[in-house]
């Protein structure tokens, strides 16, 4: 492959995925409120388009033409940069995340990632770690004290479950011997799923990405009946729809990533015994990945719909002295695994 | 020209820049904001050398978790404007003026006088010129592993220090 | 590569320290009982790391790939510093429960500073003297400033941090330096080459900022501000370590990285360095500790004077003021830790009583304390035949066969000056009616740390060959 091909090809891999992410975002929000109305047994969204399709378009329209407002006690330049820091990050971390194995498509072979580089984990641990900017500079550059109240339990929130995200990545990448997350995906094959090998790891994992994304039961930073809206209080328009966003873009990638590391990615047990034609495979495996991450976005929904909020010092506590300690008795348990079964 | 070199200036310009923003901004978060750019070209040229294990973990330890940390301390102070606490003392700035003067003189030395004489060893360089995690994790196990043991043990005699120091009950 | 166990065999004394720590973090953590069993844990391991590293002496071996030397000098360094440790915890014991800060975590920080101090003491790699460095120089920030609630404390925590980091700053520098000229963190490479290298500006330059960061560390005269008033705000029994164990560290690391230079490359460039420093801690050491009334603080000046004293065994670097400095460190360990166990037991709640004043007339009321006190008064003042008078004997020998007979004499004047602030504690003990009760504490350690102590000091004095010589087997490895 030439080097402008192997640039068009990422240039259209990059299109398809922008699109294909902002068409979910959109309807994960139509999705979360049909859910959240499942839930609450009454009807949800249903005026606009059939059954309520079109919500997420009129929902975004309504949103970009409403006034911009910036408060006067704000930080301007910061105010204005942060629903972007947000937004790129959630956005730049889909760049590793493979949907499928290759594809033979017009005599090319394409992996079905953007980009596969070889540090593939680190990168999107390096994203996260960033993601806390958007949410810290939104707190203190809005100058109101229920933003900076949230900017700062975010940040503290964010770094506590960092660590025991990153010790539970550890487990994965011991079996896998590798950060190129293909890899880790192929290491999975058949029903050697991490989430069965490492069962604790998944769990430290799960609630790990719950409180990075802000999602309840750790949805402090924004807690509405003490903070109005924390970190984004003081935004509205197109930057408000840039935070909104944003959040589910970041649970979307949290899906990906858990399916990606713990659920065997696009990997569906024992298919290649079927005797299906290469390219039906390769459909229904990109079908699994999708199947996958929607349910665990589902997942996500049914959680936040279900569970109370967390005290602040509750969530610390779970943080540093349940999810941190387990998540090193997962190292050990995967080393033991090794060890014994020389996996 | 090639496009590293390209490269290089601009990362090397905005390093420059942004290290000079943020010790003259007065508001300390904008100045920590300047310090996160400063470490993200860093990063970009820790790239450039080929040293990618490093440039990944300056961005997930120092602007990740250090400044996060930083900003944390700052948001909770006062941020209106630092006071200028060196304005009337005369000699400091001659001072700070001399050791600038020396620094500048050292490394334009360096830069252009002294060259670095050769490595007087054969074996590492061959393990840097790839900064690769693999090669990084295959030394830190084999030859370094008693520096990174001791390693270890430093942060955990650091860890338990700021924890007696900071929260141990007296009774 | 992977390394053999007997690799691993042979790292013993590190491992038996470094797997203490880890059990003692553990203690710490299950039972409420951890400051009860602690000191007599660390007692245990400090007590098989110094027997074991004094049995195993000439088992000598360069381990890990070039990191790391058992055997030799670093044996001998490592049983100075778990010797030292062994006794302050025994005058911890009683010592921390009266300062109001007896806590288990007090005795993970001193094994965690021993292990730093015996990397150091062990390194044949640059990295390696850093990580110690830094190991044992956090342990000690953290160990000043133990009880939070002094203010003393918190002044010579935050001194010592702020100043020690500055010095550990200009260390770095220096290694930076010196590995951005040759490439290399090996010692041993780097000695093989030095004599091609000490043309070129940088890399002595480097050099030059490493021995000024170790200035700090050894308390030299140009770099002594932090030690008076650390050595005072600390809790007594840390500036015994510090001042004894942390000194020791710090000279074990000069002397592994310059005599090896001196030994191969016979011209000593670094002697006008250190003849100067040596001049001046000894003198203004002890000048100013002729005026002082606090103990604590008339023996931090004294250990200015004392860095100073073994500074001229660096000036000199033949192997006899070399190993001159090991006994002399070695001496000056026993009769430091002895002199602070004393006042650790005189003190009163609250850092009180720790001025001369306070131990007036002590022989009237403990005339044990008071006899061992003078001994150790004596013993640094350099009178024969106590330890003392042997490890500066041995270092102005050296000198002399050096051809500095100009620094010894000093050194001899300096001495001389010396006595009267010693003896002067001697005076007020004997010749002058108590003026107040004093009433020590009960603790049968403390009382063992200074009768140990005392033999020691008597033992090197009136047997000095029984150390000199062992340590003029291995002053060359």
């Amino acid at each position: 492959m030439s080097l402008l091909e192997t640039v068009i090809f990422a240039v259209i891999k990059m299109l398809v995925i922008v699109v294909v992410m902002f068409l979910t975002v959109a309807y994960s929000v139509y999705f979360e409120r049909k859910i959240s109305a499942w839930a609450q047994n009454r009807m949800g969204p249903n005026r606009v388009g059939y059954r309520g399709l079109l919500q997420p378009f009129a929902d975004v329209f309504k949103l970009l033409v409403k006034e911009d407002i910036v408060p006067d006690a704000a930080h301007k330049p910061l105010h204005t940069l942060a629903p972007f820091i947000a937004l790129f990050v959630a956005f730049a971390t889909y760049a590793v995340v493979p949907f499928g194995p290759s594809i033979n498509l017009f005599g090319y072979d394409v992996k079905l990632v953007v980009a596969d580089v070889n540090i593939g984990i680190l990168y999107v641990l390096a994203l996260t770690s960033l993601g806390v900017y958007g949410i810290t500079f939104a707190g203190w550059s809005s100058g109101s004290k229920y933003s900076l109240m949230g900017g700062i339990r975010s940040s503290a929130q964010m770094i506590s479950y960092e660590v025991s995200m990153g010790f539970s990545i550890a487990g994965v990448l011991l079996l896998s011997e590798s950060l190129r997350p293909i890899e880790i995906v192929n290491a999975q094959y058949g029903w050697m799923w991490n989430a069965v090998l490492q069962p604790i790891g998944f769990i430290t994992f799960v609630v790990s990405a719950f409180a990075e994304t802000n999602r309840l039961p750790f949805d402090l930073p924004e807690a509405e009946p003490e903070l109005v809206g924390g970190y984004h209080t003081e935004y509205s328009s197109f930057k408000f729809a840039a935070f909104f966003l944003a959040e589910y873009a970041n649970m979307i990638i949290a899906s990906c990533l858990i399916v990606t590391l713990y659920l065997g990615g696009w990997q569906i047990p024992y298919i290649d015994k079927l005797g299906l034609g290469e390219t039906l495979t390769v459909i229904l495996q990109v079908g699994a990945f999708i199947f996958k991450v929607v349910f665990m976005l589902f997942f996500f929904i049914w959680v936040r719909w279900s569970i109370p909020r967390f005290r602040y010092d509750q969530l610390m506590n779970i943080g540093w002295k349940v999810m941190f300690p387990l998540s090193l008795v997962n190292i050990l348990w995967v080393a033991v695994l090794i060890m014994i079964f020389n996996l | 020209m090639n496009i590293e070199l390209i490269l290089f200036i601009i990362l090397a310009t905005i390093a420059a820049v942004t290290s000079i923003l943020v010790i003259t901004r007065s508001n300390a978060v904008i100045s920590a904001v300047f310090l996160v750019l400063n470490f993200f070209a860093l990063a970009g040229l820790y790239l450039l050398l080929n040293a990618q294990f490093i440039s990944v973990v300056q961005i997930i330890v120092y602007a990740g978790a250090i400044m996060v940390l930083f900003l944390f301390v700052i948001m909770l102070l006062r941020t209106d404007g630092e006071p200028r606490i060196f304005s009337d003392k005369r000699y400091i700035k001659y001072f700070a003026l001399l050791i600038s003067i020396f620094v500048f003189i050292q490394v334009s030395y360096l830069l252009l006088i002294g060259s670095p004489s050769k490595s007087v060893t054969g074996n590492q360089s061959a393990s840097i010129n790839s900064g690769t995690i693999e090669t990084i994790g295959k030394e830190l196990y084999t030859n370094y592993i008693i520096p990174f043991e001791v390693a270890g043990f430093l942060l955990l005699a650091a860890t338990i220090g700021a924890i007696i120091l900071a929260k141990k009950k007296f009774e | 590569m992977p390394f053999s166990n007997q690799e691993y065999l042979h790292l013993l004394p590190f491992i038996i320290i470094g797997v203490g720590i880890v059990f003692s973090v553990v203690i710490e953590l299950i039972t409420k009982k951890s400051r009860e069993i602690l000191p007599w844990f660390s007692i245990l391991l400090f007590f098989s790391t110094a027997l074991y590293s004094i049995y195993t002496i000439h088992n000598k071996y360069i381990l890990f790939n070039g990191m790391i030397q058992v055997g030799g000098k670093a044996a001998i360094f490592n049983f100075i510093f778990n010797f030292a440790a062994l006794l302050i915890t025994m005058s911890s014991i009683g010592y921390l429960k009266k300062y109001g800060s007896n806590f288990g975590e007090y005795y993970i920080l001193i094994q965690s500073a021993v292990l730093g101090m015996m990397v150091m003491a062990g390194s044949k790699d640059i990295l390696m003297i850093f990580l110690g460095l830094e190991l044992m120089s956090i342990c000690f920030y953290v160990l000043a400033g133990l009880n939070r609630k002094k203010h003393s404390a918190n002044e010579a925590s935050l001194k010592y941090f702020l100043l020690g980091a500055f010095a550990t700053g200009f260390v770095v520098y220096g290694i930076a330096l010196i590995y951005g000229v040759t490439a290399t963190t090996k010692i041993d490479i780097l000695i093989q080459n030095f004599s091609a290298q000490s043309s070129n500006i940088i890399f002595v330059t480097g050099l030059i900022l490493f021995i000024i960061g170790f200035s700090f560390k050894i308390a030299a005269f140009p770099f002594h501000m932090w030690v008076p008033d650390v050595y005072q705000g600390s809790a007594t029994t840390v500036t015994g370590i510090m001042s004894t164990a942390g000194k020791a560290a710090a000279f074990s690391v000069l002397i592994i990285t310059l005599t090896a230079v001196y030994t191969v490359n016979s011209p000593n460039i670094f002697s006008p360095y250190f003849a100067a420093i040596a001049t001046l801690s000894m003198l203004f050491g002890s000048i100013v500790a002729l005026t002082q009334d606090n103990l604590k603080r008339m023996l931090a000046y004294s250990s200015i004077s004392h860095a100073g004293y073994m500074a001229i065994g660096l000036t000199a670097s033949n192997s006899y003021s070399i190993s001159g400095i090991i006994f002399y460190l070695a001496a000056y360990t026993f009769m430091n830790i002895g002199a602070f166990s004393i006042i650790s037991i005189i003190e009163g709640e609250n850092d009180s009583r720790t001025n001369i004043q306070n131990i007036t007339g002590l022989n009237a009321s403990k005339p044990m304390l008071a006899a061992f006190m003078s001994l150790f008064m004596f013993a640094l003042a350099g009178i024969p035949p106590l330890a003392g008078f042997f490890g500066k004997y041995y270092v102005f020998i050296g000198a002399i066969k050096s051809g500095f007979t100009w620094l010894a004499i000093i050194g001899v004047f300096s001495s001389v000056i010396s006595v009267y602030f010693y003896l002067r504690v001697v005076v007020f003990m004997y010749f002058k009616n108590p003026t107040e009760d004093i009433n020590t504490d009960t603790s049968t350690f403390s009382y063992s740390a200074v009768i140990i102590s005392g033999a020691m000091v008597l033992l090197l004095g009136l047997m000095p060959d029984l150390l000199l010589n062992l340590i003029l087997s291995v002053v060359n490895w």
